[in-house]
């Protein structure tokens, strides 16, 4: 039990800090409470459903086209919907929740409610210190740290990533440095829906996918995010690995474990609030006055 | 005689001169004679669940709108209320008049504790904490099915009355009264400090108030209504069930609060008043019955795009116009304020001013 502990809270850590790592980020930079982030996770999961298991594509051509069409209309959606609201930022949040719910429902038209699963895309299983783990596990595990070490290269050693950083530190001086703030929030927007697709693409096949699949993982996701601390990626990566072995050992350990695994994640995202307001690495914002 | 000619010049001085104050009045009025014109079932069931939302979405406006204190999980204290006065009446067979009120306690007690957890935090932090209560609530209440019903709730409720008319009018009595109470919480001076609060929480406790104390009993005050709404919605459904607890509540409760217009208390009533009645309406056709929610994300979507504001705000300045000088409303179509005399018209063009370009 203890190595399916150490397994199960390592993968599902790796899936969480994915999305969590593309949330901070978002609102890092442009503020924007993106509700539809793990709507988001949805739409790549069906994308790599319809064009594995409908098109018939091979799952190393899928999975790349799923995550490249999810991050474009991403792009789309925020330049249609959340540019033209971002001064109003009560707008830009329901915004993201009606998004959410049109992608739910589109979901649900196209492919029904039921669960559909998605062929394993890799078979067998490796044997390690007496737990098997299927090759599948260990390709979420492998796909989640090389995203996110691509990310971390991304962000300290290219322009891109200084300009994201430094937006996120200060927009007014960021801007008056000649940073197109708008063109770095964009280019913000498509990495962070970029990993969070990349997560829905290699869980599909682990999971089912159902068109309400993004509604638990957003609220772990927002647990984790705020635990760590808005807008800090190591505070997210390191959220993610602590609510990820919580759910795994409440999972586990605990008799009607599976009902209270949410409660019990949440209620550490509550006592850690209380004892540090600002979650664990999260930057004291200066008071906008 | 004499009461009526005073009550008659009340209402003219003080509501027909407003056109968004006549409005509300036409639509309470019209609200308390409907079923005397009108009495189809149906209708007065929508109205009823409309009543009672409403209800729910300007207590989130109270907590929200004006103390600022965005609550993504008010669903808490609607499916406190409804689970707490639907296990009292269950458990101790008490009448359902009793029950709401053990409801509506339980909510406040709810607030308090949700308010006293929160009381450091701010902003989105806030808004991301009080997501998680709900489903600590739902988790707990699953894991003892015993006591809550686990998925299925508790149900076979009684009824607070009969017949669909009288349960319709104690819905509308209850928005009314309650609407009316938080609208007057909100614009008395009790309300001024919470908008202050919103603004510059520091500058608040640096002029001596004690904000803790105002934080508290705003939210014990929004969950004292959302748990009535809950516990009458639940007596009325006759189920009290996890779909109380939802976040897709929490999140409908935000989306009426802020396509309303927040800080108004009205917004987010009328809110409610279109958009519930508009997605039952459309859910009674076959075909775009199953795109409800779509269209209604779209229509929310799309009235956003036009209204960042909100849909009151909105309306309010295209059929009212604010006294530059002693900044009280007035009709649109005066060119007189109504009651410092100032011109309302061509301010701008005055001599001395500059001509707008």
């Amino acid at each position: 039990m203890f190595q399916d502990i150490l397994i199960t809270g390592l993968v599902n850590g790796g899936v969480y800090a994915l999305l969590a790592v593309g949330f901070s980020l978002i609102f890092g930079v442009a503020r924007i409470v993106n509700i539809a982030h793990t709507a988001f996770y949805m739409l790549a999961a069906y994308c790599f459903y319809m064009l594995l298991v409908q098109y018939e594509l091979h799952f190393a051509i899928a999975a790349p086209l799923a995550v490249i069409a999810v991050t474009a209309f991403s792009v789309l959606c925020y330049r249609l919907v959340i540019e033209p609201l971002r001064e109003h930022e009560s707008a830009v949040l329901i915004a993201t929740i009606a998004l959410a719910l049109i992608f739910q429902e589109a979901m649900l038209i196209k492919f029904g409610g039921n669960y559909l699963g998605i062929p394993s895309t890799l078979d067998g299983v490796a044997v390690l210190a007496g737990v098997t783990i299927p090759y599948q596990r260990i390709l979420i595990l492998v796909v989640a740290a090389a995203a996110l070490i691509g990310t971390w290269l991304m962000l300290y050693k290219t322009r891109l990533g200084l300009a994201i950083r430094s937006t996120a530190n200060d927009l007014e001086v960021a801007n008056l440095m000649g940073m197109n703030v708008h063109r770095v929030a964009m280019a913000t927007v498509a990495i962070s829906v970029g990993l969070a697709s990349v997560a829905g693409v290699v869980v599909a096949p682990v999971f089912v996918v159902d068109p309400l699949m993004w509604l638990s993982p957003l609220v772990t996701m927002l647990a984790i995010v705020v635990l760590g601390g808005l807008g800090s990626l190591k505070g997210s990566l390191i959220g993610a690995l602590i609510i990820g072995y919580v759910e795994a050992i409440t999972v586990f350990a605990l008799p009607q474990g599976a009902f209270l695994k949410g409660a019990v994640a949440l209620s550490i995202m509550v006592v850690v609030l209380l004892a540090r307001p600002e979650g664990l690495f999260g930057v004291v914002f200066e008071e906008e006055r | 005689m004499y009461l009526l000619k005073r009550a008659w010049s009340e209402i003219r001085n003080e509501i027909l001169v407003l056109p968004s104050r006549t409005l509300v009045l036409i639509w309470a009025v019209s609200l308390l004679l409907l079923p005397q014109v009108y009495g189809d079932a149906y209708v007065l069931r929508i109205l009823t669940m409309t009543c009672l939302l409403a209800i729910f979405a300007a207590s989130w406006d109270l907590l929200a709108g004006f103390a600022g204190q965005v609550n993504f999980g008010h669903a808490l204290f609607f499916g406190g209320g409804a689970y707490a006065s639907a296990m009292a009446s269950q458990k101790l067979g008490l009448s359902p008049w009793i029950t709401v009120w053990i409801g509506a306690a339980a909510a406040t007690l709810l607030g308090l504790i949700v308010g006293y957890l929160c009381l450091r935090l701010r902003g989105s932090y806030l808004s991301l904490a009080t997501l998680a209560f709900p489903l600590i609530l739902i988790g707990m209440l699953f894991a003892f099915p015993e006591a809550s019903g686990g998925e299925l709730g508790i149900s076979g409720l009684k009824r607070l009355a009969v017949s669909p008319t009288d349960n319709y009018y104690i819905a509308v009595v209850l928005m009314l009264v309650s609407v009316f109470a938080m609208w007057k919480i909100s614009d008395s001076k009790f309300g001024l400090v919470l908008h202050a609060i919103r603004d510059d929480e520091v500058a608040v406790r640096a002029s001596g108030i004690n904000t803790t104390r105002y934080k508290l009993t705003v939210f014990a005050l929004s969950a004292l209504f959302a748990g009535i709404a809950g516990a009458v919605y639940a007596h009325y459904l006759r189920v009290a069930g996890p779909s109380t607890l939802e976040t897709a509540l929490s999140f409908q409760v935000v989306i009426w609060g802020i396509f309303g217009g927040v800080a108004t208390i009205y917004g987010p009533v009328v809110a409610v008043f279109v958009l519930y009645p508009l997605t039952e309406w459309m859910g009674s056709f076959k075909g775009i019955g199953e795109m409800r929610l779509l269209f209604f994300a779209i229509i929310v979507l799309l009235v956003l795009l036009f209204m960042p504001r909100g849909l009151t705000p909105w309306v309010r300045d295209k059929i009212e116009t604010v006294c530059p000088r002693c900044k009280q409303r007035n009709g649109a179509w005066k060119s007189q304020c109504r009651l410092c005399g100032a011109g309302l018209k061509g301010v701008l063009t005055a001599p001395g001013a500059i001509a707008p370009r």
